[in-house]
Formats: structure tokens, C-alpha cells, sequence
């Protein structure tokens, strides 16, 4: 399974979860940055530990 | 209606009180600690709410508010009829029987209008009538015909039926802020109460006092860094 599907998925809920907690543009924007930046390193971090337990296992 | 300080009381009160809330009052940006506020005129909040489910982004084009409307409306139908699209039209169907209880379906019914069509080809095949429209959104016939989706579509099945499940979720949020306004997270709600108890217990009885201020200072930069941080 190709991984950029993750992609739009990503910048959807980015921007749409931004919207129902700010009212302007700016803050909206910023804010989905932070939580696309926020869940790719979730998913990063879930990555190594499911790697990790792969590896030892 | 005139600013008010205390704008966190207002958060929820419709869910509880059944009261309707015309307007609301709250700070301009979340990291703002100015006393800058902005009112939105959420007109009737029911109404936009149900809008809001009936065609995402819907409440808010209702409500004046058409910058958001029009994104909630690409980012949830777009992920919604991408999904569609990804699982070759098959994703989206309601059925609850012995060889398949299809529970992704109330999430994809949080888009509204376009899941619609499900139902009635739900309650068409419920009674033993054909589909419409070639099919459009109708159940498998049996447990056979699932199976070949299956086999056709590979991956491709689940890939839709998580794009268009999201797509209704995410609009459940969407009403939300049709029916109340943005939940915005003040930087005084994230901060943290200073821990108590065993450690402030085991400086009181001496020993390792020095250690433990530095550890409270530390904590204290890490609330004050939080503060900053919304996601």
C-alpha cells in the first residue's frame, strides 16, 4: 500500500480540526501545520515501536 | 452584545440548557492573551447544525461564515468522493445482516447528503426490491457478491471505506461548530495544577530539597512551553 495516500487524508483533518477551534485564516493555518507536524511524528513514533517490537520478535 | 470575560461558560451551554445562542463572544486567537474579542452571529443554531450535516459546510455558508464553509465543504467532500472513487463505488452502503453488519456506515453518515442514498437502497433491498440507479450505493445482494468487491478492489475496499468514514467524522465536528462556535483552547485551560504530594511530602522531611526545586522549576518551563503550543 502506497503511503502518499496518508497524504490528503493528512491535510484534510489538519485543516479541517484547525477550523473548529480558531475563526481566522491565520490562526487556522498555523495551527493545521502544527497538528499535520504533530501527527506525522505519531505515526513516526508508532512506526519505530511496531519496528522495533518486529525486530526483537 | 457586549464582550463577555467569563466566555468559557458559554462552551457547551445549548447541549445542556437547550437554550438557543444567537451569538458568541469569544477571544480572537487562542494564543492571544489580549482582551480582543469577536462575535459570531450563529443565527439559528439547530437550523445550521442540520444544515451543516446535510451538505458539510453547509451551517456555516448559512451562518455568513463562508471562508470556513467553503473549506469544510472541499476537505469533506473531497475526502469523502476521493474515498468513493478509491473503493470503486462500493464503499458506501448500509446493511446489517447475518453475513454482513456494515458498521462503517453510520460514520459515513455523518456527510449527510451524499451517504444518503444508501438508505434508500438499504430499505430497498430490505424489501426485496431491486436497486436503483444501476446500483448506485446499493448492498451486496449476498455474502458472495461482498466477497468478489473484495477480491476486485484488493486493498483499495478498506482504503475507501476509512476515507469516507473520516470524511463523516470529521463533519460531526463541523456541526459542532455550526451549533456552538469554535472550541477554541485557551492557553489558562492547558495549563497544568502544581503536582502535590510525595515529593513535596519527601522535601518536607528534608534530604533533597535542592533537587527537588530544580525539578519544580523544570516543570514549570515545561507548562510555560505547553502554553505556546495548541496541537
Amino acid at each position: 500500500m502506497n503511503l502518499w495516500y496518508a497524504l490528503p487524508l493528512l491535510v484534510a483533518v489538519s485543516l479541517v480540526y484547525s477550523a473548529t477551534r480558531n475563526e481566522h485564516w491565520k490562526p487556522i493555518l498555523s495551527h493545521a501545520v502544527r497538528f499535520g507536524v504533530w501527527v506525522v511524528g505519531l505515526m513516526l513514533a508508532v512506526m519505530v515501536v511496531l519496528t522495533a517490537m518486529n525486530w526483537l520478535g | 452584545m457586549a464582550p463577555c470575560k467569563d466566555w468559557l461558560k458559554t462552551i457547551g451551554k445549548p447541549f445542556w440548557t437547550g437554550r438557543r445562542m444567537s451569538t458568541k463572544t469569544m477571544p480572537a486567537e487562542a494564543a492571544s492573551r489580549e482582551a480582543e474579542t469577536l462575535d459570531i452571529e450563529l443565527r439559528d443554531p439547530l437550523l445550521a447544525a442540520f444544515l451543516a450535516w446535510l451538505v458539510p459546510g453547509g451551517g456555516h455558508l448559512y451562518q455568513g461564515r463562508t471562508g470556513k464553509g467553503i473549506l469544510f465543504m472541499v476537505c469533506i467532500l473531497g475526502t469523502f468522493f476521493y474515498g468513493f472513487y478509491l473503493g470503486g463505488g462500493r464503499v458506501v452502503y448500509a446493511a446489517w445482516n447475518v453475513e454482513d453488519h456494515r458498521w462503517a456506515y453510520p460514520c459515513q453518515l455523518g456527510a449527510g447528503l451524499p451517504a444518503l442514498p444508501a438508505l434508500v437502497q438499504a430499505q430497498r433491498a430490505r424489501t426485496g426490491r431491486g436497486p436503483l440507479w444501476g446500483g448506485f450505493m446499493a448492498p451486496p445482494r449476498d455474502g458472495q457478491e461482498l466477497r468478489n468487491w473484495h477480491f476486485h478492489l484488493h486493498s483499495y475496499f478498506e482504503l475507501g471505506t476509512a476515507y469516507t468514514m473520516i470524511a463523516g467524522l470529521l463533519n460531526v465536528l463541523v456541526i459542532y461548530d455550526a451549533y456552538a462556535g469554535p472550541m477554541i483552547i485557551l492557553p489558562q485551560q492547558r495549563k497544568r495544577k502544581p503536582r502535590e504530594g510525595p515529593k513535596q511530602d519527601r522535601r518536607k522531611r528534608g534530604g533533597e530539597g535542592v533537587q527537588d526545586n530544580s525539578q519544580g522549576k523544570e516543570s514549570q518551563d515545561v507548562n510555560s512551553q505547553d502554553v505556546g503550543a495548541d496541537a
